[in-house]
């Protein structure tokens, strides 16, 4: 059967289940948008602006857990898109880039609109392909979503020249398996390496979870759950990790890094195993490396060999899916209690304080977040920017459900809160919150267009302070109070929303904020709430950049 | 000229064999990869190997600067890299090519020869003002022979890097992922606290 490379494309996406695909046209990828009618089954998201096409293909993948797939043209278009791949490969988040290239003839020869995306994306992709004859588009993109989403995800981009799209090929059916002789990702855990972290964690006096975001790509919280209860260990999650572990459960102990709590913080210090599950012992979660919990054992659960040894030499690696490995550690592990051990965490949360809202009128980033926390009922999916609002929800909210805390924190993107919302209303029908930053907001806020025109019900909450907030709290406490191009003149966030047909309120105290935070809910459609927000707060506690987690500070006096 | 266990253990150089995809861009991979790490190259060679379809790369790194085993996972983290693996304590035959053009009269030239014959190599070109001397050896032997050509008046080298095999039937070739993972796991059974050499970020 003839088919152009267009056609393939696209029975190639069909065939893979990827029906919703954000993308941008361009000139080099006319052949393709041609065929497009051809195929009902998939659903194209125009966005304005590809940024935000990446960044939605990624929310998409969050919230989901499926692949995202993004579009875009080459040269500008295909570089638009980089932010939002380093954002999701630092994340190991599951994605399929598609940009079109100039014809292969012009290839090399410096063409309109051409960009080497390939070499561009080499070192924040899982791989990458440039597919120069249709016959070869099947195979790379069976690849390609193979490859993103076993072993530790990540994003693939496949890279096709205008003139390949129009070449005809055979076409006789998807592939259904791959060759790869160069990637086959273990996900069985090996006996030994189980056996081995079984023992220490059996001997162990003060052991400790740190879960990561492993742990929600693996689906592994109920096996999380289970093995925590039986060997009564307490779990602390990473920033990303965070809903992995429910926070209602009795053994939840929050998360854990540079604004992580307080009492977390020491756990982790105090520990006498330390058992990483899906992370990768990153320098915000752990802090100044040498300095670490010397005396701790760790034992390491993750599927990327990589990833052991990496930072902290361990002590007992169990290399394999987190699932698995944590299935296969449940029989091996004796049932206990640690009441000692549980106490001492219990006795340090109670002597410091776990809430740092200023009491009165003006509205403060933990009185919102609790705020948006009580009207949710807990059980919205919230998409953060990157911030001080994006360290208050994770510390204020309280997630019970897996994939409930969506945020950009490997690479830190703002402007992330916008598409990535987008993205995550499409896997979802409940409403998805947005908290904002009032700056991140300005980055990316033109997907407003796309959010209206597909009348999605995200309540975008812009946290508004004027001020670039994390980064004028590091110019008080570490630049001398130094103020330096951190308050930022907006817009009135009201009227732009409404340019873009959206309805918008605005908040300027607490009983406003409530008020607003009511009707947002019952909104039927998108809705944008400036809510102004005392002008400088600070995120505490911290542990200032380059300190131990035994440094942890809980107040500008303690520098 | 002998590279054995005991040489390897003081030696701060480590060589990774490494067999990749014989594939557009797949060079370009590696070294992306090594600048991104910031592994540090002494050398690195590529040719095509016994396998149809699969290139092999000698690479030798500087191991004290460089944590090896992450060369060795991070470069089989590729896809198109099928192996990857550190031979450095294995007893091994490790060779390089040089070719040196030294100026020289007529009247110097048989010099040059002797010199060249303690080293066993051999003069391949004779011009009228010049000679070029091939050496193969490792690179110390490549190193003494320059440092006595200097003096004659050194007017180009050329050397390719070392290339590498493991001595005895054993082989540093692609075997199946479970035995790469079984030795990695011997490998990760060595119990420690924290890696060797320098910690890759700067808040240590």
């Amino acid at each position: 059967m003839k088919r152009n490379g267009a056609q393939i494309l696209l029975e190639s996406l069909a065939a893979e289940g990827a029906t919703l695909i954000f993308g941008y046209p361009g000139g080099v990828v006319l052949p393709l948008y041609h065929r497009f009618r051809e195929y009902p089954q998939i659903k194209h998201v125009l966005v304005r602006h590809e940024q935000g096409a990446a960044h939605a293909a990624d929310g998409y993948a969050r919230a989901s857990g499926r692949t995202g797939v993004c579009l875009a043209t080459s040269g500008p278009g295909a570089t638009n898109l980089v932010t939002g791949i380093c954002t999701a490969y630092m994340d190991s988040i599951p994605m399929v880039v598609i940009t079109g290239n100039v014809a292969r003839d012009l290839i090399g020869r410096d063409g309109f609109q051409e960009a080497d995306i390939t070499g561009i994306t080499l070192p924040i992709t899982k791989h990458n392909y440039l597919v120069m004859r249709a016959s070869e588009i099947a195979p790379a993109v069976k690849e390609a979503f193979h490859i993103a989403s076993t072993g530790r995800k990540g994003p693939v981009l496949v890279d096709i020249p205008k003139d390949v799209f129009i070449e005809e090929a055979d076409f006789d059916g998807y592939p259904d398996q791959v060759h790869l002789r160069g990637y086959d990702p273990v996900t069985v855990p090996s006996d030994i390496e189980v056996e081995r972290a079984a023992a220490i964690l059996n001997e162990a006096q003060r052991p400790i979870i740190l879960s990561g975001h492993g742990t929600l790509q693996s689906g592994a919280t109920d096996e999380l759950v289970a093995l925590a209860e039986r060997a009564q260990i307490p779990v602390i999650t990473t920033l990303l990790g965070i809903s992995g572990f429910p926070e209602d459960h009795a053994l939840s102990y929050g998360f854990m890094g540079m604004h992580g709590h307080y009492f977390c913080n020491m756990a982790a210090d105090h520990a006498d195993v330390v058992m990483g599950v899906g992370m990768r012992f990153d320098d915000r979660a752990m802090g100044r490396f040498k300095d670490f919990n010397p005396q701790a054992q760790i034992i390491h659960l993750d599927i990327d060999p990589a990833e052991i040894g990496k930072n902290f030499h361990t002590h007992a690696p169990v290399l394999g899916d987190v699932r698995q490995s944590l299935r296969a550690l449940l029989p091996h592990l004796t049932s206990t209690t640690r009441p000692d051990w549980i106490r001492w965490i219990d006795d340090v949360k109670a002597q410091h304080p776990t809430d740092y809202d200023a009491e009165g009128a003006e509205v403060t980033g933990p009185w919102l977040c609790r705020a948006i926390a009580q009207q949710t009922q807990r059980k919205a999916t919230i998409v953060t920017g990157v911030g001080q609002h994006q360290m208050w929800a994770a510390q204020y909210y309280s997630y019970t459900r897996p994939r409930q805390y969506i945020s950009s924190g490997g690479l830190g993107t703002m402007g992330f809160e916008v598409p990535a919302a987008l993205g995550a209303q499409f896997a979802q029908d409940e409403p998805v919150w947005s908290i904002c930053g009032d700056g991140g907001f300005q980055m990316t806020c033109q997907e407003l267009q796309t959010v209206a025109e597909h009348k999605l019900p995200i309540r975008y909450v812009i946290f508004n302070n004027g001020y670039l907030g994390m980064v004028r709290q590091w110019q008080e406490l570490f630049y001398e109070d130094n103020y330096h191009s951190v308050a930022l003149g907006q817009p009135d966030f009201v009227k732009l929303a409404e340019a873009y047909g959206v309805t918008a309120l605005r908040a300027t105290n607490r009983a406003e904020a409530v008020a607003a935070l009511r009707e947002a809910d019952a909104h039927d459609g998108p809705i944008v709430l400036d809510i102004r927000c005392v002008e400088q707060e600070n995120v505490w506690p911290m542990v200032p950049a380059g300190a131990a987690l035994s440094e942890t500070i809980e107040s500008a006096e303690e520098l | 000229m002998i590279a054995t266990n005991s040489q390897n253990a003081h030696s701060p150089q480590r060589v990774v064999v490494a067999h990749v995809e014989d594939r557009p861009g797949v060079l370009a991979r590696v070294a992306s990869l090594f600048r991104r790490r910031g592994f540090n190259i002494e050398s690195l060679t590529v040719g095509h190997s016994d396998e149809p379809g699969l290139s092999r790369m000698t690479i030798v790194v500087d191991g004290q600067g460089t944590q090896v085993q992450q060369v060795e996972r991070q470069l089989f983290k590729l896809v198109d890299v099928v192996s990857a693996i550190d031979i450095s304590e294995r007893p091994l035959v490790a060779r390089e090519l040089a070719l040196i053009k030294v100026s020289c009269t007529p009247q110097g030239r048989r010099d040059i020869i002797a010199l060249a014959d303690v080293f066993r190599a051999t003069v391949v070109d004779v011009a009228d003002a010049s000679v070029i001397v091939q050496v193969l050896g490792d690179e110390d032997k490549v190193d003494a022979l320059l440092r006595l050509l200097h003096p004659y008046g050194l007017l180009e080298l050329v050397r390719t890097g070392r290339v590498a095999m493991v001595r005895g039937s054993g082989t540093s070739k692609p075997v199946p992922v479970s035995e790469i993972e079984r030795r990695a796991e011997e490998e990760r059974a060595q119990f420690g606290r924290r890696p060797d050499g320098a910690l890759p970020f700067a808040s240590d």
